[in-house]
């Protein structure tokens, strides 16, 4: 099915199980320990051996030497795979660096042996046996430094490095009221629960790898190209994932030396990677530096918008594109951006949730605050005073559909805003209380997603895709989707995800997926409503409801049109240039309220608000989990985030969960999360948008602007810890 | 993790005398610790010896008026006991900061004392690090080193002792009872148990190889408020960056311990003196000879407002 006018009324707008706040239906496999993610899939294949993956201890340079010996003649080991016996091996379009490095290494922990053995335990002790002499390279770890031999990336995902309209320079010379601050956000790591796990077994030429992943038909076409074989030798099987958060769009190392550790052990072989190589072998979100400059009116007005980035990736990788929402987000005549992109041989920077926009409207969102302040004005007021409802870059293209305003205006009477006070004034006890708002924006994605949908004589439904559930609730969604359009209850829908056997979706990134993958459902089961009909003998215009298929005074069961076999229909939502002609985004604001102490400078959010305008909310319960989950982790964003950098040793020292602090449930008292009420018939049929990045988006702004309004300190270089506030804060308790 | 031998003793001289006959042997009480480094092969014993469950498992009275605790007694049951928490609410405070309810309920009162530092350094076996591999030299020195010590730190180490329950019993004067392989006691003021690092901080107690943990004993309680402020990055389930513990009474005299400042629990005597005059000079006397990098300097005045918040706290 071809999306390329918007939608008009059709089946989903029932909303009779789709938008209604729905328990995930894979929710009892979860809390009972009974869904299998990848590392646990006991019964798959047998005799399973176990891998243990070698990182390479600097961070650039090359291997003078291995010594393989202690570690072969070490008990169980089976098979011992490196760069030197694995044969030849390409690089995946996806990945920057080799998954199997050596004898150059290009950052740390680079993975350079798998050690295969009978037991988990014999192979990682046989792996601390693999002995390595290295050549030390000089490597640039240090991105501050690095930025002056920043160069100009090519397109990144489609988003240019640069973009001028009007004068920039002059507007922003001549506005009367100037802001031009430098912040920076650090690398941070996507420290899902889930380590990224494998197990791959070979039959004959054909691979079968039990993963964890969230882009099936990519990451297929990637290992096929990593190994030099035919895309239909391998199968995927992911259906349970352990988070991911862009994490997991990639093959790593486990997927590959699960595959060849297989194939030298000639049997099934796992591999998962340790919570410390996670953090240096695989993808983080790259550190940012980032220059903005607004110039406004004495009433407010923006008139001139600047925003820079520079940020590090190893050779060939790509920017973080931290300007891309300053583009869309407030209207303005002379407007530039410019993204920079430096060398630096710290494992490999990539997407982690909401890539861009999350530490680009971590500065652009204190920028705004620093301007209201300077102003004079509210910063909920500043923002609604320059809202646009088409691209400023492109005026001729309105937005579908923005409602950011409302959202603002939302959240501040529900919040309270009104109450708050100026800077430094607001007492509770020991704390120092401050409140800050800060615009959420996040571009919605649509890709094209196929789906197959199977009718049985039972009435049961079942839906077929290659689309991954990451812990964001698609089976559920997907269920909703194929159970309005085919008039059954929730329990009559059987879903199957993450198998590379099925039709291709969308996967899991870019808050795509909900969209995408329910669209594709949507395009199969309107396929499939025509074989129904046309087997029933019934008219075209037949309404699906209860388990039935009604026509006139004719009503049948749905179940009957497969009675003398199973119905079977398959399609693939395309899409049109909907998107071009409009522009479609994601809105939303976030109110935060803090205490810092006030001798020691101890910030602890006390509560959270968020107000999101993003289409049809197809699941309010599963996208209000995926919201104040965002939430959390722009708090962690704001507070306590970050790999620290060992710029001698080029990588990231506090590589476990002790070191890198992400939140706890202490540190999350309050959330709340309000959905505006909206359906965007330019998206798709389903009329959704993604929310699963945009509740990340600006919440980390909103906690720093309320760490200043409770201090009247501001911090523009995150994430805000005390030791940046202590200098400056009140003297007396 | 290499291969080890394994077994379970009943009784504290059994403990002793397996250690004795078995080279490169180590004790294993709660394992919360030990099998975590050993996982990483930072700790290599070739052989444990599980005395989790020797009766040393009880908080008596003593003669003195004190509490004597058996090094076996769970964290989560000393903070957790009624005598405990009316006479000696510095340490239940201690101990309920520190680490997770899993975490307490496994931990032993000796295991606590014990634990190794948590320099991200040490955990990377791909580092230069002198307390793992004695003379490989110190990547914390110039490295990222926010966590790390600013008293009592040699140019070998830098590392923090993390425990918060030991930052109480220093403030409470416990001493640690022993046992050596002779059957030899002995009880350590716990201001002596701990060892600056200076050039072998490896070394971190003076207790002799074999030696076992028997007791910590608390004198009788001194009355007075009991606070004990954690300062640390996230609300919960973090290693202090800071940590005071302090009795202060009405008369404003006190005592204060420090976490997070220094390879062991950090107090001095003598500054406590400077209590009633406020936290200025408490701090300058405790820190007094402090070396900081560019990255922990932060310490310095965090101590010291810390300390002034407890005070202003303790006067209610
Ligand atoms: C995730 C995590 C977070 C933590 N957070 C904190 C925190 O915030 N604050 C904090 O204070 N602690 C924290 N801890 C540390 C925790 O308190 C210690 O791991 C625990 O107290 C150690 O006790 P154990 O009985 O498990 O010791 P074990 O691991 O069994 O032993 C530790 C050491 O003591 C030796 N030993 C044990 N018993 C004896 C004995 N009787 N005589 C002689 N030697 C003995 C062992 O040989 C070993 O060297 C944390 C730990 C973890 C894993
Ligand atoms: S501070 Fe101590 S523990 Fe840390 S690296 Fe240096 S020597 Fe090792």
């Amino acid at each position: 099915m071809k999306f390329d006018t918007p939608a008009t009324t059709n089946p989903i707008d029932q909303m009779k199980i789709v938008g209604k706040p729905t328990n995930r239906i894979e929710g009892p496999l979860k809390t009972t320990g009974t869904a299998p993610y990848a590392y646990e899939r006991h019964d798959v294949a047998a005799n399973q051996a176990y891998g243990y993956v070698v990182g390479s201890a600097i961070a650039k340079g090359r291997i003078a030497s291995m010594n393989l010996g202690e570690a072969r003649a070490a008990p169980g080991v089976i098979a011992i795979v490196t760069a030197d016996n694995a044969g030849k091996l390409a690089k995946g379009d996806f990945n920057t660096a080799k998954l199997l490095g050596g004898p150059d290494i290009e950052h740390y922990h680079q993975a350079i042996a798998l050690v295969v053995a009978d037991s988990f335990e014999q192979a990682r002790a046989a792996a601390s046996l693999v002995r390595v002499e290295y050549a030390r390279g000089k490597g640039a770890y240090d991105l501050a430094a690095a930025i002056d031999t920043a160069i100009k990336p090519k397109a990144s995902f489609g988003t240019e490095p640069d973009s001028a309209v009007g004068n920039f320079a002059a507007a922003f010379a001549a506005a009367p009221v100037q802001l031009d601050a430098r912040y920076t956000t650090p690398d941070h790591s996507h420290a899902m629960m889930e380590p990224h796990a494998t197990i791959a077994a070979w039959k004959g030429d054909k691979l079968t790898v039990w993963t964890s992943n969230q882009m099936i038909a990519w990451s297929v076409g990637d290992m096929a190209k990593t190994l030099g074989i035919p895309k239909e030798n391998i199968r995927f099987d992911s259906p349970y994932i352990g988070g991911g958060f862009g994490g997991k769009l990639f093959n790593r190392a486990d997927v590959l030396l699960a595959a060849l550790g297989a194939k030298a052990a000639k049997r099934p072989v796992k591999v998962a990677l340790p919570r410390p190589l996670m953090i240096n072998n695989t993808t983080h979100r790259p550190a940012t530096i980032q220059r903005v400059r607004l110039g406004a009116t004495a009433d407010g007005k923006l008139t001139a918008i600047g925003h820079e980035s520079w940020s590090g990736d190893l050779p060939g990788g790509g920017p973080e594109t931290a300007v891309a929402q300053t583009r869309l987000l407030y209207a303005g005549e002379n407007r530039m951006t410019a993204m920079r992109l430096a060398v630096l041989d710290l494992p490999e920077g990539n997407a982690m949730r909401a890539p861009g926009e999350a530490p680009g409207l971590m500065a652009l969102e204190i920028a705004v605050d620093e301007l209201a302040e300077k102003l004079g004005m509210d910063p909920v007021a500043l923002r609604v005073l320059n809202d646009t409802q088409v691209d400023p870059e492109k005026p001729s293209r309105p937005f579908s559909q923005r409602q950011l305003n409302k959202c603002l205006e939302t959240g501040a009477d529900k919040f309270g805003w009104s109450k708050r006070a100026k800077p430094g004034v607001t007492r509770d006890g020991r704390w120092l209380v401050g409140m800050g708002v800060a615009a959420a924006f996040r571009n919605n994605l649509n890709g094209p997603s196929a789906a197959r949908v199977r009718l049985a004589k039972s009435g049961v439904v079942t839906v077929e895709t290659d689309m991954t559930d990451i812990g964001t609730g698609t089976y559920t969604i997907i269920a909703q989707t194929a159970a309005e359009m085919m008039g059954v209850p929730l329990d009559k829908v059987v879903v199957k995800l993450g198998d590379s056997a099925f039709p291709v979706s969308a996967g899991s990134g870019g808050q795509w997926g909900a969209n995408s993958s329910t669209a594709g459902v949507y395009a199969a089961c309107v396929k499939l409503r025509e074989a129904v009909v046309q087997k029933l003998g019934l008219a075209s215009d037949a309404v699906f409801a209860d388990g039935k298929v009604k026509a006139g005074r004719r009503s049948v069961a749905l179940g009957d049109a497969a009675a003398d076999g199973e119905l079977v229909a398959e399609d693939n939502m395309e899409y049109g240039d909907l998107a071009e002609k409009f522009q479609q985004s994601t809105f939303g604001a976030h109110f935060v309220e803090v205490g810092v102490d006030a001798m020691t400078g101890e910030i602890r959010v006390r509560r959270m608000l968020a107000v999101c305008a993003a289409g049809r909310i197809l699941n309010p319960k599963a996208a209000r989990s995926q919201v104040i989950g965002a939430m959390t982790m722009g708090a962690g964003a704001a507070l306590m985030e970050e790999l620290a950098v060992d710029k001698r040793f080029g990588f990231f020292v506090n590589h476990d969960l002790a070191g890198y602090e992400v939140p706890v449930h202490a540190d999350i008292p309050h959330q709340d999360v309000i959905f505006l009420d909206e359906a965007d018939p330019t998206t798709s049929p389903m009329k959704a948008k993604g929310v699963g990045e945009l509740g990340i988006c600006g919440v980390a702004a909103a906690v720093a602007n309320a760490v200043y309004n409770a201090t009247g300190v501001r911090v523009r270089n995150y994430p805000i810890t005390l030791d940046k506030l202590l200098g400056k804060l009140p003297d007396m308790v | 993790m290499k291969s080890f031998t394994y077994e379970r003793v009943d009784s504290s001289a059994a403990a002793t005398a397996a250690f004795a006959r078995t080279p490169g042997a180590r004790f294993i009480a709660g394992g919360t610790n030990l099998l975590d480094l050993m996982k990483l092969e930072i700790e290599t014993p070739q052989h444990l010896i599980d005395v989790s469950r020797l009766a040393l498992d009880k908080i008596e009275a003593t003669p003195e008026g004190g509490l004597r605790i058996g090094a076996m007694v769970r964290n989560t049951d000393l903070a957790s006991d009624a005598r405990v928490r009316r006479d000696y609410g510095l340490l239940t405070r201690a101990l309920v900061a520190g680490a997770s309810g899993q975490l307490r309920n496994k931990a032993t009162t000796a295991g606590n004392l014990l634990q190794r530092t948590r320099c991200p350094y040490f955990y990377d076996t791909n580092q230069p690090c002198n307390k793992r591999q004695p003379g490989s030299g110190c990547a914390a020195i110039g490295g990222f080193n926010r966590l790390h010590a600013v008293v009592g730190a040699s140019d070998a180490c830098i590392a923090t002792h993390p425990s918060d329950m030991a930052v109480a019993m220093r403030a409470l004067d416990a001493a640690i009872e022993t046992v050596d392989a002779a059957g030899k006691a002995r009880a350590i003021p716990i201001a002596d148990f701990y060892r600056a690092p200076a050039k072998t901080p490896h070394l971190e107690t003076v207790l002799a190889p074999g030696e076992l943990i028997t007791a910590v004993t608390l004198p009788k309680p001194v009355g007075g408020t009991h606070i004990y402020h954690k300062v640390r990055d996230r609300a919960s389930y973090a290693f202090a960056l800071i940590a005071v513990g302090a009795i202060v009474q009405r008369d404003g005299t006190g005592r204060v311990a420090l976490g997070g400042v220094g390879y062991k629990p950090w107090r001095v005597e003598a500054a406590e003196a400077a209590l009633p005059r406020g936290a200025k000079p408490v701090a300058d006397g405790l820190l007094a000879g402090a070396k900081t990098t560019h990255e922990n300097a932060y310490k310095l005045p965090l101590v010291e407002r810390a300390l002034a918040g407890v005070l202003a706290q303790a006067k209610g």
